[in-house]
């Protein structure tokens, strides 16, 4: 859900701002009718269905009119909106009735008594060229984070989705940067583990 | 752990700190030595930083994504929840 290549833009964010934050509505409907298809795309993406991502996309817009106040002058507009869909679409996610969370622990990787891993590990195949088998591939990488428990995927999608640093996405969770970083590394290991058997190379 | 020698689970142990170059300097001499010497290590490694690059371009929103058109209704729908808050401020 990286922000690189956006599309959308106003010839001037400064007037946007300003318009905003004097509660002009002409100026909110202008940042709904130029952010909007690119955050719904992004929306998607992370809870998987489009009704939820028009819910989240919607919910993100009208926090964004709320706390317009706490916009800073030398960030992006669309920055700023990526960040609120963000936070919207985990907020979305936990709110979902899931069936019960499974615990990592049994995709840890384990040790013998010598520190030696205790199952082979096999290389993995290059990355195909096809993009069907692409598509796939990231279909199935997203499905194994969305389907992490809930504290691991949320640190899993600010650190290395979103790239936010440890001190931000300790903020944003409410846990300390340590926490962030245990569990950051449990969930890379599990989903290193879930893609093993997808990847593994000569696989058929 | 000695302060010379690094098993497969120390290894692991340490993997984060020293992508993000958080390891003090004697550490990530033992950690590399291991490294160097052991085919498994450099498979977990690999396999781990592959992990990471794939969850980011899972995510990652590209331009054929976005949708063309703006979703009217959606907008509407937003337009009006907003004008319902702003008429009780």
């Amino acid at each position: 859900m990286s922000e690189t290549g956006t599309s959308a833009a106003v010839a001037d964010e400064a007037a946007l701002v300003a318009g905003l934050r004097a509660r002009r509505p002409d100026a909110f409907e202008t940042m709904v009718r130029v952010y909007t298809p690119r955050l719904l795309a992004v929306a998607r993406r992370l809870v998987g269905n489009d009704e939820d991502a028009r819910d989240v996309v919607q919910d993100a817009m009208l926090s964004a009119y709320r706390s317009i106040d706490k916009f800073e002058a030398h960030s992006r507009v669309s920055t700023w909106l990526h960040r609120i869909v963000v936070n919207a679409g985990l907020m979305k996610l936990r709110t979902r009735r899931r069936k019960p969370e499974e615990s990592i622990e049994p995709l840890l990787p384990t040790f013998r008594e010598d520190g030696h891993y205790r199952n082979e590990l096999p290389a993995w195949a290059a990355a195909s060229d096809e993009t069907a088998e692409r598509n796939e591939m990231q279909r199935i990488v997203r499905e194994a984070i969305l389907n992490l428990p809930e504290s691991y995927r949320e640190v899993v999608v600010l650190r290395d989705i979103e790239e936010q640093d440890t001190a931000s996405t300790a903020a944003a969770l409410g846990i300390t940067p340590n926490a962030v970083k245990i569990r950051l590394h449990r969930a890379r290991q599990a989903l290193r583990t879930q893609l093993e058997q997808h990847l593994r190379r000569g696989r058929s | 752990m000695s302060a010379t020698r690094m098993t497969c689970r120390d290894m692991v142990q340490f993997l984060m700190d020293y992508l993000s170059e958080e390891l003090p300097d004697d550490t990530r001499t033992v950690f590399e030595m291991h490294v160097n010497a052991c085919p498994d290590c450099v498979t977990y490694l690999a396999t781990y930083r592959e992990t990471i690059v794939l969850c980011r371009e899972s995510f990652t929103v590209r331009e054929q994504d976005v949708p063309v058109e703006v979703p009217e209704d959606l907008i509407q729908a937003i337009l009006a929840a907003q004008k319902k808050i702003a008429g009780q401020a």
